[in-house]
């Protein structure tokens, strides 16, 4: 299997035809892909060895020396046969010296031993080493609870520190980026960070300076660490010694609910964990998915969520700018859309909607009048970067089209309607008009204005709060043709309600319900209807999402 | 990262004949053109970096992981005349440090110089312990400037100071 | 001096009137051993080396022709580098700056021969950082060579071209370190690395094939040509043929440097009839015999170990350290290594907490600081053994200090954990008495 994404290294897969070796590992023998470490071949049997500076995706340093194990090879006999044991398996001559997991590949009779007196007593030496000149700053340290160092020094330090010389001192909260922080007394210059740097997202900018025990990470004087994949350094740091300004102090992750789902910041969909608390998200974090992000995701994405929590977010119906409750606003707003023609009527809606939502879209569309009411999608194309942004900005361009909402040309026409005064009843799904490029005179003229999203619109009259990305489930397909799942991590502010159960119901004031009463029972009517998804479910849709161009035709 | 500084033409033509050397990869030019610079502007600033960077296009922190690396380059000027004095075993049991404290006070230079050069205040003498130079046999051994001393007692210290000042 | 030395590589340094220019070298017969190697072909002239059994004079005592047996020039399309180690930088030791000071066209010929005979295009010549004088030498030494066209295109006619470059250190230890060299000479932080996979035989320079050789070795090679393999492998005894420039520096009457036939002499006959003893008729307390990463010997001590007679059979000897032949295999058996030819001598008035300070304040100058255990364990030593020196410290130290050392040692990336930790163990161990005394107490002066 390979990634999707443009990893320099895939340590932990095997290529498709790597023949199977048997090896040792504790006493078992067990069968792995030859050539791979044995870190990562003992976790496939749930054999973890500690590590710090080896990572499944960045070139082996071998420097921190924490995944020592034991290893042999077969005895051999005066044939080069390998001698066997009474239970007809290869006899393991041992290695007397311990070697590095990271950097071993395992081999045809291979014995490794994860857990011998030896490795731990390896363990207990490398923790020790690196916890003489660590600061004892857990407590106030943003890491604690993902801390590698805090960790493994629980289960395979000592408790008490041999340790009376004086502590050598480094720079302490050193600005290297516009969103990340560097402590390099907590450093444990495994130089994972630096790899990344260098090797994935192609800026060269980390760096170690001085020598020896002095080693210091560290950036060029007026160079910044201010790629658009910074953030991920963070991740990967194995202790406090990188941190997020944006995360920083704000909450201990323990207390951190973890919600999977995807990024909504472009098409590439990365797979995300949304960390919340209560009705507060604090962060985004990548989630593997080696057909999507690996490991990874940008620093935009992973911000983006701020506008969540916006202090002018739209959090209560508005009919007229005047405060109402959901009842009256869709029975009058259902009333008032019957009294328009259907050519009257034009739809903005938006690939950032999910495919439930626009599904449903397209039911009420049909309810006022079907395809004679223009209807279409704002797209948005920055560039692509060649690591993990797509140019295409919007999530579900590919859903928005399946699903007949996104129709080339279209919006052109609404604009022109618009500004001629021939639509007078415009709603518009999570998208702005000034996007859409309809001019406030227009848009004063309209006769209808329908604003459904999270932000107000001072000139329409109706203005439905929804939900944000992280406060919905659903599904959408990314660029690559692949259905993903977002899942609600917490539920939307004030009155704003999910956008499905907005459009539902204003589909059954306008043209009768449709026995929907779940977004899975969205999905289901949906999968009923749209080929591509024939014979899905929410539920089949998984963690990890499904290669439609694989699976079903999508077009 | 703009790169003002003049160099002489002999400087820069020394620089890209050094680059020839290194056919495969001009980033092993890098300690190379370290030394040329130290030996031209006498220690390597900032500017020495960003230019010796920009020349074998590299990220000026690959030039700068060198220099703090590699003892014999220096952020910042030393003495006009620098003393470099072994402290190592040999040198040791020959009277090494007594040699580096006698020089210390005849050069009238405050500091400790262990691994870094410490400057007398009119900036002419500078002082450091260096790591063994393979000369044991004759310690206590010191190099001034670029030039080598063997069994280097009081009396031969102060006549090199007296040589050099 | 009741034995007399066999200068092979030292042949000419310091006789009168030789001098290190291309003409003097000539006169001397110079450059015709490069005129007989061209007339050879390639794999005659590595079975020479394998037959001589000639072992690295770097440190680790590698067998220089089995080193070069692994370049496999069938198999492999890349180029194949040559490096000669001039980084002398062991402590204790000093016989490479003599041969590029007094002999370096020896030393250039050595080179050219080995690179000819492993078809190597591109040479470098990596010279440590403080040896400016020898850096100008070797370049003046390589242009009159290169005049000469013993160096260059087409050598001598041959069709054969190669180039060899200068390239200095900058004073950092570790560039002896083959693997660290390497990414020095790559213009990177010289990192060791790790092994496996960056086998220089196999991913050396530029991820292409690379021999490492140190400079005395390189020197060898001309001989063993001259005198063929077998005779070379007369020399010496077996397995540890040659002859060997040995260092001696410390508390003896006469240091210096010296050659014997490896093994041909004790270490006792060493420092008592080739150096004349202890100096001010002290008496001896100590030697570390291989350069300062060596273990430390100590006076009085008796090794029992198993001797290869010329018969092949072992036989077990009691040996005292006086009477310890000075080659590989025997300064192995007895716990410590010839290492670089460096042998520090100390007599009765030394410290032995002070000496080791001095040393571990080296080890924890020097570590490139990329593995954690030899990092953050070198400083460490350092700062108990010069707390132990000062008498700063207790008891409970010492064991510290012996555990943090066996810590490092087997568990790093390059063999400096080992260099940096031996001293240790070995200062430690065998002289714990005075540790745990000076203590409490301080070394006296
Ligand atoms: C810490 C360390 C320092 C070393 N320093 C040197 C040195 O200064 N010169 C040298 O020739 N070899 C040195 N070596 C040995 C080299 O790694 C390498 O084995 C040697 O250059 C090979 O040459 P040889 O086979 O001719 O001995 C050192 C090894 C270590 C581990
Ligand atoms: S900052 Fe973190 S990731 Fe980077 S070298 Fe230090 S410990 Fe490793
Ligand atoms: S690449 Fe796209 S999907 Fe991935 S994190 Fe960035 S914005 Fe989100
Ligand atoms: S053992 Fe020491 S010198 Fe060698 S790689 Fe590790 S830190 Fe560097
Ligand atoms: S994980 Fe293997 S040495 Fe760091
Ligand atoms: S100890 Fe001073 S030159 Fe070696």
């Amino acid at each position: 299997m390979s990634c999707a994404c443009k990893n320099p290294f895939n340590h932990d897969l095997a290529t498709e035809n790597t023949p199977m070796v048997n090896v040792q590992i504790d006493g078992e023998w067990v069968q792995v892909p030859k050539g791979m470490n044995i870190v990562a071949a003992a976790e496939r049997f749930s054999k973890f060895i500690p590590h710090y500076c080896y990572h499944p995706k960045l070139s082996v340093v071998g420097n921190c020396r924490m995944c020592l194990v034991e290893m042999g090879t077969p005895k051999m006999d005066a044939n080069r046969q390998p001698i066997l044991a009474a239970d007809g398996k290869p006899e393991i001559g041992w290695m007397p010296r311990p070697q590095i997991g990271c950097a071993t590949q395992v081999s045809e009779g291979m014995g490794i031993r994860t857990n011998s007196p030896l490795v731990q007593e390896c363990r207990k030496g490398v923790m020790e080493f690196l916890l003489i000149n660590h600061p004892l700053d857990c407590p106030i340290c943003d890491q604690a609870g993902e801390c590698k160092l805090q960790e493994y020094s629980f289960e395979h330090g000592q408790s008490n520190s041999r340790f009376i010389e004086e502590k050598v001192t480094k720079p302490k909260n050193v600005d290297i980026g516009e969103r990340i922080v560097l402590d390099d007394e907590r450093c444990i210059m495994c130089s994972r960070c630096i790899r990344f740097s260098k090797e994935f997202a192609q800026d060269d900018v980390l760096g170690f300076t001085q020598r020896g025990s002095h080693t210091t990470l560290a950036v060029y004087p007026g160079k910044r660490l201010d790629n658009n994949y910074s953030l991920n350094t963070v991740d990967i740091c194995p202790v406090g010694a990188l941190t997020s300004k944006d995360f920083r102090f704000k909450m201990r992750v323990w207390f951190l609910k973890e919600t999977k789902s995807i990024c909504t910041g472009c098409s590439t969909g990365c797979n995300v964990l949304i960390g919340s608390r209560e009705s507060e998200v604090h962060r985004l974090t990548p989630r593997e998915n080696e057909e999507v992000n690996s490991l990874w995701m940008c620093d935009q994405g992973r911000l983006g969520f701020h506008e969540i929590h916006d202090e002018n977010r739209l959090t209560t119906p508005l009919i007229h700018g005047v405060k109402s409750d959901w009842n009256t606003a869709i029975t009058q707003l259902a009333h008032q859309l019957q009294g328009f023609k259907p050519e009257q009527i034009a739809i903005i809606a938006s690939a950032r909607m999910t495919n439930e939502e626009l599904f449903l879209l397209s039911g009420l569309r049909k309810a006022l009048g079907g395809e004679s009411i223009l209807c279409d999608i704002i797209s948005r194309t920055g560039v692509a970067d060649g690591i993990l942004r797509s140019a295409d900005l919007n999530p579900n361009t590919h859903g928005a089209q399946l699903l007949g909402i996104a129709n080339s040309g279209k919006l052109e026409e609404i604009r022109s309607g618009v500004t001629k005064g021939s639509i007078q009843a415009l709603l518009i799904f999570n998208e702005t008009p000034g996007e859409a490029g309809i001019s406030l005179e227009s848009l004063k003229k309209t006769a209808l204005v329908v604003n459904l999203g999270m932000r107000l619109n001072g000139l329409a009259h109706y203005n439905l709060p929804s939900s944000s990305f992280a406060e919905k489930r659903g599904t959408m397909i990314n660029g690559k043709g692949r259905l993903q799942r977002l899942n609600r991590a917490l539920s939307a502010p004030g009155q704003s309600r999910d956008d499905w159960e907005i459009i539902r119901d204003l589909k059954a004031a306008v043209g009768g319900g449709n026995g929907i009463h779940t977004v899975e029972e969205a999905f289901k009517a949906m999968a009923n209807v749209v080929p591509a998804f024939k014979d899905l479910t929410i539920h089949k849709v998984g963690d990890l999402g499904i290669d439609l161009t694989l699976s079903n035709s999508l077009v | 990262m703009s790169c003002e500084v003049k160099v002489s033409k002999e400087f820069e033509s020394k620089v890209d004949e050094t680059i020839t050397h290194y056919p495969v990869s001009k980033r092993s030019a890098s300690l190379p053109l370290l030394h040329l610079w130290q030996e031209e502007f006498g220690y390597v600033s900032n500017q020495g970096v960003e230019w010796i960077a920009a020349k074998l296009d590299l990220q000026p922190i690959n030039v700068y992981e060198l220099v703090t690396f590699y003892p014999m380059f220096r952020e910042q000027p030393a003495g006009k005349i620098q003393f470099r004095v072994c402290r190592t075993l040999s040198c040791a049991l020959a009277g090494g440090y007594e040699l580096f404290d006698h020089l210390k006070k005849n050069c009238k230079i405050e500091g400790d110089g262990h691994h870094g050069p410490a400057v007398s205040p009119e900036g002419k003498y500078s002082i450091e312990f260096v790591e063994c130079l393979a000369s044991c046999g004759t310690g206590p051994v010191l190099m001034v400037n670029d030039d080598f001393y063997e069994q280097v007692s009081n009396d031969k210290a102060n006549e090199l100071v007296k040589k050099y000042g | 001096m009741a034995i007399a030395e066999t200068r092979l590589i030292f042949k000419h340094i310091d006789s009168p009137g030789y001098t290190n220019d291309i003409d003097c070298y000539l006169k001397n017969g110079g450059y015709s051993t490069l005129r007989k190697a061209i007339t050879m072909k390639t794999a005659e002239i590595i079975t020479e080396v394998k037959t001589s059994g000639l072992r690295g004079r770097g440190g680790a005592g590698f067998p220089t022709g089995v080193k070069w047996g692994f370049i496999d020039p069938t198999k492999n399309t890349k180029p194949v580098y040559l490096i000669c180690n001039a980084d002398e930088s062991e402590p204790g030791t000093f016989k490479d700056r003599q041969i590029i000071h007094k002999d370096p066209h020896q030393l250039i010929e050595g080179m050219i021969i080995s690179c000819f005979a492993n078809n190597v295009k591109l040479a470098y010549l990596y010279i440590r950082g403080e040896f400016p004088e020898g850096a100008k030498i070797l370049e003046r030494a390589c242009n009159e060579a290169r005049a000469k066209n013993f160096l260059g295109k087409n050598i001598l006619g041959t069709g054969y071209d190669l180039e060899i470059y200068i390239h200095r250190g900058a004073g950092a230890y570790i560039c002896g370190e083959e693997t660290g060299l390497i990414e020095s000479l790559e213009g990177k932080r010289a990192y060791p690395r790790i092994k496996p996979p960056y086998f220089p035989a196999v991913l050396g320079l530029y991820m292409s094939p690379t021999i490492v050789n140190n400079v005395e070795t390189l020197c060898n090679i001309i001989h063993v040509l001259q005198m063929g393999g077998a005779n070379f492998a007369k020399l010496g005894k077996p397995n540890n043929t040659g002859t060997r420039v040995l260092c001696v520096s410390g508390d003896v009457v006469k240091p210096g440097y010296y050659e014997f036939e490896v093994g041909a002499l004790t270490l006792g006959q060493l420092i008592y009839e080739v150096c004349g003893g202890i100096k001010n008729g002290k008496k001896l307390k100590a030697i570390i015999p291989g350069g300062s990463s060596a273990k430390v010997l100590k006076a009085g001590e008796r090794y029992k170990i198993k001797q290869k007679q010329a018969d092949g059979t072992m036989i077990d000897v009691d040996l005292a350290l006086e009477d310890i032949p000075m080659d590989f295999d025997t300064m192995a058996a007895v716990g410590s290594m010839a290492g670089s030819g460096g042998v520090i001598v100390m007599d009765e008035t030394r410290s032995m907490p002070e000496c080791l300070a001095n040393i571990s304040e080296f080890y924890a100058h020097e570590s490139c600081g990329q593995c954690t255990p030899c990092r953050e364990g070198s400083l460490w030593m350092k700062k108990i053994t010069t707390r132990i020196r000062d008498g700063k410290a207790t008891v409970e130290d010492v064991g510290v200090l012996k555990n943090v050392a066996d810590n490092i040692a087997g568990r790093t990336i390059c063999a400096f954990g080992e260099a940096c930790s031996w001293p240790v163990q070995s200062f430690v161990t065998k002289f714990k008495e005075e540790f745990e005394t000076v203590a409490g107490n301080g070394a006296k002066k």
